[in-house]
């Protein structure tokens, strides 16, 4: 890789990078905004003396001043340490780390259906080849995309679990429970990659190489899949990934509509407990998956596109 | 071989691509357009005026009916309290769309004033503005409000400040682009020249000129916004029981989904609704404020 290729490779790390320095600080500023001693906090119903106060002053870090607690509270972010949960006593990172594996295999198995499903859809609908079947699958994009993602759950498990018993109702034993909550986070991100996907589909076939490749004689089916689609697949990247990286979100409350364990659960027994540092991590960390997903996706873009390697 | 192409390309493509079904289609009434004007008519009215629609109290109990199905008399059945559905419905309409229309609100008018305050800056004020406005956008709007419900506790206010916030940097960039456009606008210039004062000349000739597509925004917005606010009270997060707002009705309904579905789906169904005839009506806006149709 050359000089010339790599600048604009760096200039989008380094924004990565800064964006999640600011991130990290404002989560930092948050812990400080809380009401209520930390020491209160870490106190709890537990023994209360001045002497117990002053210890966990001292073990915490917190007699130190602001800026060293700061700059500490970085280098070991940086470091992959997100603190010490108030509540249970136990690093953040474990904490999140036991129930990070059921929350990602959940929202990649929905990221790639959503992809599949809307790649179906656009290209079986694009141009002005089926007008009827068109309108009905718009349509259907747009009940999706406006649901909310916790009702597609709750219609399909009513009507695919409780009345007709085809999926568990909860748990996160093995793949059939997987099903149903993949679907559901799956549609609405679905929904929305086929609408762009065929809007930039039939913009792409109003482009005069398309209309060189079928006077060439090429089947329509090749001109859509090996002239259109690449073609039209740039703008959809950059919004695919914003989608995932907001997957977090809706993770977990479809979590909690099928009763699996995750981060669903953590965030939000930490949420109504006030346990600032969990609930600062799983947002930091959404952060940083979000800078980490958009970044590559940017440098797909870069990989894709030779165009903009120039600029 | 020579091939000579159309100076350009949209003038043959049309004849290739379209049928003749489409351009009929972008005349006269749009049956699409008039349904979602009169649901949201209805919910507005609904929001209004409760009474109206459904005369009954909304969290009058009658233990004696309890978890009935739908029939003449209870059009959408009870719930778990014998609380008849349809009036909650109803009565919840003021509820979630007074937390949509607030939380939409304060993002409007922080977005307007951060947007035109980086519009306008030094260089260097805007570049933090706008990084801020970035790592701002990084945190997912859900985990956003449950940080900030963190923070200040549950409840509608705190709620509506979250999603509000959430909603806020999108609108501050767009208001930040336009502006950047009309500050070198020749009759902003213009003005300079004849020394107009800077409030004056913000709010005389930035200001109007800034906010064209605010309304737009405003409306796809409050459909974002009652959409999250729903997800946040079905976690519990927002207003609380009994109050009929609609994500409060769907948490509690879930509860008794096996033998009462009417309970959750059809205020699930209210919200829907909503959200699909503001994302309607919001694009339909959209492509007359780009100028791409009449």
């Amino acid at each position: 890789m050359s000089g010339a290729t790599l600048r604009p490779v760096l200039r989008r790390v380094a924004a990565g990078l800064l964006v999640l320095w600011i991130a990290a600080t404002a989560a930092y500023l948050a812990l400080l905004a809380a009401p209520g001693d930390i020491v209160d906090s870490i106190v709890g119903e537990g023994p209360d003396t001045p002497e117990i106060r002053a210890e966990i002053m001292r073990e915490w870090g917190l007699d130190r001043p602001a800026l060293v607690q700061y700059l500490d509270y970085l280098w070991r972010l940086a470091g992959g340490d997100l603190g010490r949960s108030y509540l249970l006593q136990r690093p953040v990172a474990e904490v999140i780390g036991e129930q990070v594996g059921p929350t990602f295999t959940l929202a990649a198995a929905a990221a790639a259906l959503g992809v599949l499903l809307a790649l179906l859809a656009a290209l079986t609908t694009a141009g002005p080849r089926r007008p009827w079947l068109r309108r009905g699958v718009s349509t259907v994009e747009l009940v999706l995309v406006s649901t909310p993602a916790f009702l597609i759950g709750i219609v399909l498990l009513s009507v695919l679990s409780f009345r007709f018993g085809l999926f568990p109702v909860s748990g996160d034993q093995g793949l059939a429970a997987l099903v149903l909550p993949a679907v559901t986070l799956a549609l609405p991100i679905a929904g929305l990659l086929a609408q762009v996907l065929r809007d930039s589909l039939d913009r792409a076939l109003e482009e005069p190489f398309v209309l060189t490749a079928r006077a060439r004689g090429v089947v329509e089916r090749v001109v859509l899949l090996r002239h259109v689609l690449r073609h039209a697949l740039l703008p959809v990247v950059t919004l695919a990934g914003w989608q995932f990286s907001l997957l977090i979100g809706s993770t977990i409350i479809v979590e909690q509509v099928f009763g699996r364990p995750g981060l669903g659960q953590v965030v939000l027994n930490a949420v109504t407990s006030g346990d600032m540092p969990v609930v600062l991590a799983v947002v930091t960390l959404s952060a940083a998956v979000y800078v980490a997903v958009n970044t590559l996706a940017d440098l797909a873009y870069l990989l894709v596109d030779p165009r903009l390697r120039r600029s | 071989m020579t091939v000579t192409l159309p100076e350009s390309p949209g003038l043959l493509a049309p004849a290739l691509t379209s049928t003749p079904a489409r351009p009929a289609r972008r005349r006269g009434v749009r049956p699409g357009l008039v349904v979602a004007g009169a649901y949201l008519a209805l919910v507005l009215l609904a929001a209004a005026w409760p009474e109206l629609i459904a005369p009954g109290d909304p969290l009058a109990a009658d233990p004696l009916r309890v978890l009935a199905p739908p029939d003449a008399t209870h059009w959408f059945g009870t719930d778990h309290l014998g609380r008849d559905v349809w009036t909650r419905v109803v009565h919840g309409a003021r509820h979630s769309l007074a937390i949509g229309a607030a939380a939409t609100g304060i993002a409007v008018t922080a977005g307007v004033l951060v947007g035109l305050l980086a519009g306008l800056a030094h260089r260097l004020a805007d570049e933090a503005l706008s990084r801020s406005l970035d790592a701002l956008s990084a945190f997912p709007m859900l985990l956003l409000a449950l940080l900030f419900i963190a923070i200040v506790g549950p409840g509608t206010a705190s709620l509506t400040i979250a999603i509000g916030i959430a909603l806020l940097p999108h609108l501050a960039r767009v208001v930040r682009a336009q502006t950047l456009l009309v500050r070198r606008a020749g009759y902003v210039e213009q003005a300079v020249a004849f020394g107009l004062s800077r409030p004056r000349l913000v709010l005389r000739h930035v200001l109007p000129n800034v906010v064209g597509p605010i309304p737009v925004l405003a409306v796809i917005g409050l459909g974002d916004a009652i959409l999250a606010a729903s997800g946040l009270s079905f976690l519990g997060m927002g207003p609380q029981p009994p109050s009929p707002e609609w994500g409060a009705m769907l948490s509690e309904g879930r509860n008794y989904l096996r033998v009462a579905w009417w309970g959750t789906i059809l205020p699930g169904v209210a919200v829907t609704l909503t959200v699909i005839s503001l994302t309607v009506l919001g694009r339909r806006l959209q492509r007359r404020f780009d100028g791409r149709e009449d």
